[in-house]
Formats: C-alpha cells, structure tokens, sequence
C-alpha cells in the first residue's frame, strides 16, 4: 500500500481537461461517499453530545422555556444522595463485571479441545450473550424470589429462610451484577476461544520442551500471544459495565429506595420522572458518566492511533 | 495448542471430561431450561409449587397459544421485525459508503473521521437520550418504527463503520489501483470491484446488527409509547405486568422473545463470531 492518491490523480491529469468535479474526482469521491452517512451519524449522535452538554446548564421541562442555571445542577449533584449511591454501585458494577474477563477464559480452556460435538458444547456455552437482557432481567428475578425461585427452594432445603435478595438494600447490586455477568462470561469466552484459535503452536511446543506447564504456561506463553483478546474483552466489559441499564429497569427499577441504582438508570429516571420531567438535571448526570466514559474511549483511540501508525 | 489436548491424556481423564461436559453445560443453561420449562406448565404446578420439578402436564402449544390470544406478543413481534431489518440494511449500506471512503482514499481527514465514528460507538446512550427524544418529538417521529428505525440506523453506524472501514483496508489496494489505471470511475470501483469482495463483512454486519437492534430495550422504552410501534423486548416488560404471577405465559413470552437472535446466531454463527471477535485476533 505505499501507493497514494497523489499518484493516482497525476495519471488521470491527461484527461484534465474535463469538467471540474472530473477532474477533482479523487479528491471529492471520498466525500461524495461519505456525506450520507456523515450527515446522519452527525445529526443523531455527534451533536446530541454537545446539546446535552449544553441543557445541563439549564432547568427544562421538555415543554416550556429553558431557564438558564450555569452549574446549578452540579451544585444540585453534589448534595444527592441517590447519585451517590448511583456513583457507588457503578464502581461495583465496573470491579465486578471484571470477573468476566478471567471466567470467561477459564471456561474458554476448559472447551478449547476437540472431543466430537465439542462445537455444539462451544455455541451452547455463548448462547446467554445473544440472548436479551430483558429477558435474562426477568429470568433472574424469578430466581431470587425467595418463594418461588431456586434461591428459596435452595435456602429451604438446608433449613433457612431465603434471603429476598431484590428486596434487601446491601444484595440487590450484587443480585444484578450476578445476572449480567452470565451474558458478559458468554462474550468473553468466545472472545478468547477464538484467540486460542490462533496461539501459535510452535511456541506452546517450545514451551513445553522448556517443562513449562500448567500455570506458568498460561501466565508467560498462552496469556501473551492472547493480549488482543484481552483487551477487547476488557473493552466491551467497561463499557457493558458503564450502560447498565436493561437489567436494573427489568429488576427492580433502581429499588429498593434507590438502593440499585446506576448513573444510566438515576439519567433516565429523573429525565423521564413521572413526578415531570427534569432534562437539565438529567443532562448533568448524563455529562458526568460521559466523562467517565471518555477515559475509556480516550485510551482505546490512543491505542488503535499506535496501532495506526504502526 | 492449550490446554494440553485431551486425546493424549489417560482414558480416565478423557472419561472424565466427557462426563463433566454435560454437566457443566447443564449448569450453565440452567435458567433457560427452568423457563422452558416452566413455559410448558399448567398453571396448576406453579399454585402449587411444583416450579422446577417434572411439569405434570405438557401445554406447550396452549401456553403459546395463549401468549398470542391473551396479549398483543404478536403485534410486538412483528414492529420488532418492523424496526430490526429496515436498521439493518440502512446501517449496514451506509457504513459500506462510509467504510470504503475511508479506507480507500487517504485524505488528511480520514483518520479523524474514522476515529469520530469510533468515538460515537462507544458513548453512553444517555448522553444522547434528551436530544434524540426531542428531535423526535419536533419532527413527529416520536412513537413511530420509522423514528426509531432512523436513530438506531444512525448510532449502529459507528460500529458498522470500524468494522467495515478495517475490513476494506484488508483488502490488496493493488486491485483498486489497476482498475484506476484502467480508467474505471471511483463509483464503479466501489460498486463491481469492491462490494462484492465485502460479502462476508456485510453477512457478518447484518447478524450482529440484527442481534442488537432486536435486543435494545433503552431506546425503545424512550422514543416508543404506544403498542402500534413497540418492539416485543419492551412488550416483554409490559406482559410482565400484565400476566401478573401467570409465570407460565411471562416464561413463554420471553421465550418467544428471544428465539429470533437465537435462530439468526445457529444459522449464521460462523459469521457471527467473525463480527464480535473482529480485532481481537489481530492488533
């Protein structure tokens, strides 16, 4: 690829004497291409970013006028306790939906051989991630209902009263989290069971002429040669981790009395409140896990950048 | 390969795996085989507390049947169908245009703009909500599969455009580069040279696109209100309250929810890893 447009134009020059659009053809072709959906992405996602910025300076009903605020509702933010609560919770769900990335290799290794149906067994294991999350939200509902889930029929086998997990302020987070990361594993595992497609051979050869096994493989050749892995899996768990959304909403709708909530459900529960609507407040909280987002997608552009010029 | 491959160990250990597979693999479905289940019981067992024995009758058609009688599953189903593969095809010949421009001309902007359409993947959907819900509402496309389909089309360009912009750049310039020489328009390059070497993207976009949009929950609940346009996952959610405590019907609802991305997955799976798993073999 070392060719660039510069050539190419200067070998379509001896027909330059056409019409301009022609004669500019390489350079206005990539724009030609790229204006609808430029356009559209711009209309619906770039500068949706800025205008929410901007109305969380303001109060809003949605209906009537804007009334400007400047910071009044970061002041406002400052003395919430539920965004407190909210901010607490998506550390949780940031720490512990982590445990992805490992349990999902360690299923990856124990289904990377090639016993027969070992394909099906491997499409079967992904098979949560395809799944809704609405629907994994109300399967686990019924879980831990303490009268009709497994949680109540495995409590009251050893004799206890079941705990009702949605309903308990200190469990509920974790009741969730324990729900999304099923379809999180699911993601993860394919992720490296494709990565091990690819670890070289020769080198796990040469490992193990060396004695290393077990563990001390994983850790100085397998885990190595999966980085790429690694870090998509990484990646995509942040970021699953940061929209939490659909599980809260189907579970328990922040409750109980906020107890559950994350900064994307608090967003949508003041923006929408059914006691009116408070789009300058809920644009504040918005903004606020847009920056925390931003480290993430900062380190990822800087990273595809290096692999760019690389 | 690792781990160790299992043929070369003892029989005992490769019996061992053979019995453990199952098992885990029963495990690890369990809460889909407990709705399956439970989808197939008369009420009668769930009265009485018969959740995760034997059903003691099999009512898998009636309890369908009833789904489709005694709620609007159906009309979910299909403004999901409504919603999901109009998004598809836009999203997905969008980010062909997108894609082929920036992999295949290097002006200054490319990688900027590339890195924009990689940047708006990943921004948290809330940070669009009160924007995107107000525009809808001022250009009547609030509470329509035609808003929806729009916004959805737009925001899944982000990612169809990373995906497709790398998988061009993969291809040899050379040929692109000859077929100039030879004198063929930019368009007719992108259109007979280009989109059919892009088939397997394009296959391995629609499965993964199909997955997503017939899965959000977030969007629909914001810019959809009345049953006319609503997608069967928030459907799910309303039939929850509505079936209160009938969890046969809530089970087989959900079921029905989800039997689509499935069927797409099994039909197109080696494409459907291809698409999530893209980047994470290279780079």
């Amino acid at each position: 690829m070392a060719t660039n447009n510069g050539n190419a134009a200067t070998l379509n020059a001896p027909h330059g004497k056409r019409s301009w659009l022609h004669r500019n053809r390489i350079k206005m072709a990539p724009w030609l291409f790229l204006a609808p959906g430029l356009i559209f992405f711009f209309i619906y996602v770039i500068a949706p970013i800025f205008e929410s910025i901007w109305i969380s300076f303001y109060a809003w009903d949605g209906l009537g006028p804007k009334e400007w605020v400047g910071m009044g509702n970061y002041v406002e933010l400052m003395d919430d306790d539920r965004f407190y609560t909210s901010l607490v919770n998506n550390v949780w769900w940031l720490v512990l939906y982590m445990l992805a990335v490992p349990a999902g290799l360690g299923i990856a290794l124990f289904l990377n051989q090639t016993v027969t149906g070992i394909r099906i067994y491997k499409s079967l294991f992904f098979f949560p991630f395809v799944i809704s999350q609405v629907v994994v939200g109300l399967i686990f509902t019924w879980f831990y209902n303490p009268d009709f889930g497994i949680v109540g029929i495995v409590w009251k086998f050893f004799g206890a009263s079941p705990p009702a997990i949605l309903a308990d302020e200190d469990l509920v987070t974790f009741g969730i989290i324990l729900a999304g990361l099923w379809p999180q594993i699911a993601y993860c595992m394919i992720l490296y069971l494709t990565g091990l497609n690819n670890v070289s051979p020769d080198q796990v050869e040469a490992g193990r002429l060396d004695n290393a096994k077990g563990w001390k493989m994983l850790w100085y050749i397998i885990l190595p040669q999966l980085k790429p892995a690694t870090f998509i899996a990484v990646v995509v768990t942040v970021i699953g981790a940061l929209r939490s959304f659909d599980l809260i909403a189907i579970m328990t709708q922040g409750g109980p009395y906020g107890s559950s909530n994350v900064l994307a459900y608090y967003m949508f529960e003041t923006a929408l409140s059914e006691y009116g609507f408070r789009y300058g407040y809920g644009s504040a909280i918005a903004t606020v896990l847009f920056l925390i987002m931003l480290v993430y997608i900062s380190f990822f552009l800087w990273r595809m950048y290096q692999d760019e010029k690389g | 390969m690792f781990p160790k491959p299992i043929e070369n160990s003892s029989a005992g250990v490769r019996t061992g795996y053979q019995i453990i597979l199952p098992i885990a693999l029963f495990i690890w479905l369990l809460p889909l085989l407990a709705i399956f289940l439970t989808s197939i019981r008369p009420a009668i067992d769930i009265n009485q507390g018969n959740i995760f024995g034997m059903p003691s009758d099999f009512l898998l058609i009636e309890n369908y049947a009833a789904v489709f009688q005694q709620s609007k599953a159906g009309m979910y189903l299909w403004n999901s169908v409504r919603i999901t593969i109009p998004t598809v095809i836009l999203a997905v010949g969008l980010s062909c245009l997108t894609g082929y421009a920036l992999s295949v001309y290097r002006f200054k902007w490319a990688v900027p703009l590339f890195f924009v359409f990689v940047a708006g993947n990943f921004v948290p959907f809330q940070i669009l909500m009160v924007p995107v819900r107000d525009l809808s509402v001022n250009t009547g496309l609030y509470d329509t599969v035609k808003g929806l389909v729009l916004f959805h089309s737009a925001f899944q360009l982000g990612f169809c455009t990373l995906f497709m912009r790398n998988f061009i750049k993969a291809l040899p310039y050379e040929l692109i580069e000859s077929a100039r020489i030879d004198g063929v328009g930019e368009f007719k390059i992108f259109w007979y040279l280009v989109l059919p070497l892009v088939k397997p993207a394009i296959a391995a976009l629609s499965v993964l696109i199909f997955t997503f949009i017939w899965n959000d929950f977030f969007w629909a609940t914001v810019l959809i209100q009345g049953d006319h346009a609503l997608p069967i996952t928030a459907g799910v959610r309303a039939l929850n309250g509505q079936f209160v405590s009938q969890w046969q019907l809530v089970s087989a609802a959900s079921l029905l929810a989800a039997i689509p991305p499935v069927l797409m997955f099994f039909a197109m799976q080696k494409h459907f890893i291809a698409g999530l798993t893209l980047g994470a073999t290279k780079g």
